[in-house]
């Protein structure tokens, strides 16, 4: 076949104008040629005999006349076992082979294999010859890590098919033919472990998409209390620089309660997925007793890294995520930032001279966000077990303000919002999740009657704060002062967590159960003291004794004897109460 | 041999049009007018018109000017003969001396592979106790400073530049004034620190665009440098006129602003050059200290605000003094642990008892009737602004840790100061030692000490956690 070719006319930035003359598709992807370097690109538009593509990588050198060489495939990543433990860029080039063969800094124009065509994987059939499948059905499964991995039927394959042979168990490379399949006409389709789906397209072969009400637990205690995740679900994180987003995504990366977490570093630091990168593979994951490198994948596509690449990274993970979904794992996928994914776009769109929106944003920001939460969801497989990708995305407002196009287009399609706030990082209170602003959609694991009462606490304590900045402790009330005292003292020992103790900084939902009950009790019982200084006295030493509590092993020894010591306190103060009428 | 073109089609802002084939996107060009020759760089292609930013400006350009294509992009020339030299944005010497043209790199190369990166743990010394021991700078961070026109900000980063433990310092000027380059001149080579720089200096006089091009010249040395084992630090000042200038050229190439008419691409741009600090395994790394000029002194403008979401923490700059509660260093807990092991517990607990400070002082300028415990705080804020905050501190960090006892112990007891008991019985300065021995923590007077008493306690234990005051930020 005489391949599709077409010739540049006009450069701008990252964006080449080329002119063809066969047949293209829109999101193909080209390879501008200059040397024998071969620079990958998309097609984002195309008007007349002129294709816009987006470059993939930096444009310098290129010139007017060169070629381009269309490739008739969409933007897809390589699915198939080998990518748990995997470092990719945005485009799923392995960045540790890349330095391995390019030392320092990142070629142009190098294409890497995403999976290894060396690795031998153990098959296990699990059809036999003249089953009817149809597309993601499983044709047998190899052990990836702790997971057996499904080798599904690929999913671009629509209908029913006959299956002609299938590999007998053994050990096989991804390239191996495992299968041969037939089609209604008698076509016949020979497939591997391995297959390609374009980033942007959803994969769909399940049999319907589910309410997500199960909680995810994240193991902080003011997100699985108060702002839960469900499993499938959708959240935000927006917040100012400095307040602590990539720490707390760094956190949930590590503790969360899920099968698989894949992040997504989209235009942040490099130094902070390099913590990530380094760590986790000596990290042991407590729930498998395996390093947690074994269940992460991830994508790096730091912010000196090309602008286009960026804007697929996001495609890309999530794509890996639907794929595992697929074998009816729990998948947790973390972007930081949707606002630099968001920018990629915008960058973009100007290059294209659309009208812009806000702030310049394209006018398809919205959907374009949207959609991309959209592919979250807890899913019904054709096999009738349950998968689910949760979507966790950081937004970076400009200025910190959260009136901005991606925080108030991201708030509209997430089920949670985790709104961190400068006041709260400034006053070290980790996780500076502001708990007057945050909401969720989702239920939590504690009633949610407790729940809504220890809020109004917040709230009322928050008040009656204001209220004291501007008449002085001495103006207020005593009984105003205690509801104050107690809303800090929930803060300070609930809500606030370190995370540089290993003990508090995860917190099992059973622990966080037993000790909001606690804190429940604290609330609700109505205390008399004769001055502020002795409440104020009463509740520093409550505090202190908790924050001892939460560094103590759960239903450990010493936890019971400090436990004890906090209920004698409390009973103490009722018997006072009890004194005083 | 490059064909020479001599049809200038349209002159706008500092950007020209001619009609040229065969040319590269980001190739150079040499434009020959009346007023002597200047480079400009290609910017966009569109079929056989391009686009060309003249980095000497385009007044006095004449449509019948000579523009020759030199068929590579920028490039800037590299080699151990440029210590000691000046250099302009267009990386022409400007100090007399002789034109380097050893090896030529070109600039603005690709980035580091995140896989390569390693984690930061070489603390850079500064003598300045509010960088060594509140904030550290670390090999291969990127830090801004940011600040507003007036404060000494280019004073700090002479003094930096003289006293960092450092191979060498790249100083990129952009914008600068005329005075200020001299000063930077002349601090250098009266400290003898001239000898290791190597400075590209565009001036506040010359052409916007030309600055333009002075992050990148630096950098790119700074990098070959780095690859051949030295500890580079690079020093920028300012780039909120580099914003300016990439905002002057978005404009005038028509692009769509995004906020407060700075390019859309603003973040990346900036990115891109903050990214280049690094730690080479094996063999050198680049550090970045960078000037951020806030403009009416709002953190929210689109370039300090891009920049904070880009680099390792910051420094604030206010009142001549490095303010220690918006200063963040976020590499500081990857050094601070090694240094010496009251370190931490010096940091944390003099910023909280400056903290407390601050609200006494508060209380005491709206006339509240000052307590014993105010009054101890508010001769400890005195002595910390005095002793430790003000520029002109020069000590090493062992000497700041040591003052730093001396200033605790002259205003409190050691119970007081929320420190660990085992790192006052080593620390606390001997001849105050004795008075306090025996005797018990004293009690406060004031109800309000105790509880915060008890926080610094544990929070020496913690690390840095959880403060419960808020802490008050200077208004």
């Amino acid at each position: 076949m005489k391949k599709n070719v077409g010739t540049i006319v006009g450069i701008n930035g990252n964006m080449l104008t080329v002119r063809f003359t066969g047949s293209i598709t829109q999101n193909e992807v080209g390879f501008a040629l200059i040397g024998d370097e071969r620079l990958k690109s998309e097609v984002i538009r195309i008007q007349n005999d002129r294709a816009f593509l987006q470059v993939f990588e930096s444009t310098k050198g290129l010139r007017v006349g060169d070629s381009v060489e269309f490739t008739g495939e969409l933007l897809s990543v390589a699915l198939g076992p080998g990518l748990l433990g995997q470092i990719y860029d945005g485009l799923q080039n392995p960045l540790p082979q890349l330095a391995e063969e390019h030392g320092f800094f990142l070629p142009r124009g190098v294409v890497l294999e995403a999976l290894s065509r060396e690795t031998r994987w153990h098959f296990t059939p699990a059809v036999k010859k003249g089953d009817t499948v149809i597309k993601a059905m499983p044709l047998g499964h190899v052990p990836e890590t702790q997971f057996s991995h499904r080798i599904m039927v690929p999913f671009y394959l629509e209908g029913e098919y006959t299956v002609l042979s299938v590999a007998d168990e053994g050990d096989y490379t991804i390239e191996d033919e495992i299968a041969v399949l037939q089609n209604e006409k008698g076509g016949k389709i020979s497939v591997s472990m391995t297959f390609e789906w374009p980033v942007k397209l959803p994969i769909d072969a399940y049999r319907e998409k589910i309410l997500p009400t199960e909680p995810l637990t994240t193991k902080s205690r003011i997100i699985d209390t108060f702002f839960p995740v469900a499993l499938g679900g959708t959240y935000c994180i927006p917040g100012p620089f400095g307040a602590g987003k990539t720490v707390l995504q760094q956190i949930t990366s590590r503790n969360a309660e899920v099968d698989i977490v894949i992040i997504a570093a989209c235009g942040e630091r490099a130094g902070e997925i390099v913590e990530t990168m380094r760590e986790f593979p000596e990290l042991i994951d407590p729930r498998t007793g395996k390093s947690l490198m074994e269940r992460t994948i991830i994508i790096a596509n730091t912010s000196s890294m090309p602008v286009a690449a960026r804007e697929a990274s996001v495609y890309t993970a999530t794509t890996l995520g639907e794929y595992y979904r697929q074998m009816g794992l729990n998948v947790l996928l973390l972007a930081d930032s949707t606002s630099r994914w968001a920018q990629a776009m915008r960058e973009l769109s100007g290059r294209l001279e659309e009208i812009p929106g806000e702030e310049a944003f394209p006018a398809y920001l919205e959907s374009r966000i949207a959609e991309f939460y959209e592919r979250a969801g807890l899913v019904e497989l054709h096999s009738g077990d349950r998968g689910s990708l949760t979507i966790g995305g950081t937004v970076s407002p400009a200025g910190g303000n959260f009136e901005e196009p991606v925080t108030q287009s991201t708030l509209k399609v997430v089920g949670a919002f985790h709104g961190l706030s400068r006041e709260r990082s400034n006053a070290r209170r980790f996780p500076a999740i502001d708990p007057l602003e945050s909401w969720s959609k989702y239920e939590s694991f504690i009633d949610s009657a407790a729940i809504s009462r220890a809020r109004k606490f917040l709230r009322t304590g928050a008040e009656v704060h204001q209220m004291m900045m501007v008449v002085g402790e001495e103006g207020t009330s005593i009984e105003d002062f205690v509801v104050y005292l107690k809303s800090e003292f929930l803060d300070s020992v609930y809500l606030q967590q370190n995370a540089f103790n290993d003990v508090d900084a995860a917190t099992s939902p059973e622990r966080q159960k037993y000790v909001f009950d606690l804190i429940a009790t604290v609330l609700g019982t109505s205390l008399g003291f004769a001055g502020k200084d002795e409440a104020r006295k009463f509740f520093t030493d409550l505090r202190q004794q908790f924050l001892d509590w939460n560094v103590l092993e759960f239903e450990s020894d010493a936890f019971a004897a400090a436990e004890k010591k906090i209920r004698a306190m409390i009973e103490g103060i009722a018997d006072d109460e009890e004194n005083l009428q | 041999m490059k064909k020479i073109y001599n049809k200038i089609l349209s002159i706008a802002g500092n950007v020209i049009t001619v009609k040229a084939e065969d040319v590269a996107y980001e190739e150079l060009a040499e434009i020959t007018t009346r007023r002597g020759r200047s480079l400009a760089q290609v910017i966009k292609i569109e079929d056989d018109i391009v686009s060309l930013q003249v980095f000497a400006g385009s007044r006095g350009i004449a449509t019948n000017d000579e523009v020759r294509f030199l068929g590579h992009p920028m490039q800037v020339s590299f080699s151990d003969t440029m210590l000691g030299r000046i250099f302009n944005g267009s990386g022409v010497p400007r100090d007399g001396g002789p034109s380097i043209a050893d090896e030529v790199i070109p600039i603005a190369g690709p980035s580091v592979n995140p896989a390569k990166r390693i984690i930061p743990k070489r603390m850079i010394r500064t003598n300045i106790p509010m960088i060594d021991v509140f904030n550290s700078l670390v090999a291969s961070q990127k830090l801004p400073i940011f600040s507003v026109s007036g404060e000494p900000y280019n004073e700090l980063l002479a003094r930096i530049a003289m006293q960092a433990e450092v191979d060498m310092i790249i100083l990129g000027g952009i914008g600068l004034k005329f005075d200020q380059y001299m000063y930077f001149k002349n601090v250098l080579e009266d400290g003898g620190a001239l000898s290791r720089s190597i400075f590209f200096i565009h001036t506040a006089s010359e052409p916007i665009v030309e600055g333009l091009m002075v992050p990148d010249l630096a950098l790119a040395v700074a990098e070959k440098f780095a690859m051949a084992g030295r500890e580079v630090l690079v020093l920028l000042t300012d780039m909120t006129n580099f914003s300016d200038a990439l905002k002057e050229i978005a404009i005038t190439m028509e692009q769509v602003p995004s906020n407060r008419g700075y390019p859309g691409d603003l973040y990346s741009q900036l990115a891109s050059r903050y990214e280049k600090a690094v730690d080479f395994e094996g063999a050198g790394a680049i550090t970045v200290l960078a000037v951020t000029t806030m403009p009416g002194d709002d953190v929210t403008h689109p370039v300090p605000d891009n920049t904070g979401y880009i680099t390792e923490g910051q420094f604030y700059l206010r009142n001549g003094r490095i303010e220690p509660f918006g200063s963040l260093s976020r590499l500081k807990q990857q050094v601070n642990s090694d240094t010496r092991e009251d370190h931490r517990a010096i940091m944390d607990g003099m910023i909280q008892l400056y903290a407390q400070y601050q609200e006494s002082e508060e209380k005491r300028a709206m006339g509240f009737r000052m307590s014993g415990w105010d009054n101890k705080l508010l001769k400890y804020g005195k002595l910390f602004e005095g002793q430790m905050m003000d520029l002109s501190v020069n000590i090493p960090l062992e000497e700041a840790l040591d003052r730093g006892w001396e200033i605790l112990a002259e205003c409190f007891e050691p119970g007081e100061t929320g420190l660990r008991s085992e790192l006052v019985k080593a620390f606390w300065p001997a001849e105050r030692q004795e008075t306090t021995e025996g005797k018990p923590a004293p009690k406060t007077e004031q109800g309000e000490a105790a509880p915060s008493e008890k926080e610094g306690g544990r929070k020496g234990d913690a690390g840095e956690k959880k403060k419960e005051k808020k802490t008050k930020k200077k208004k």
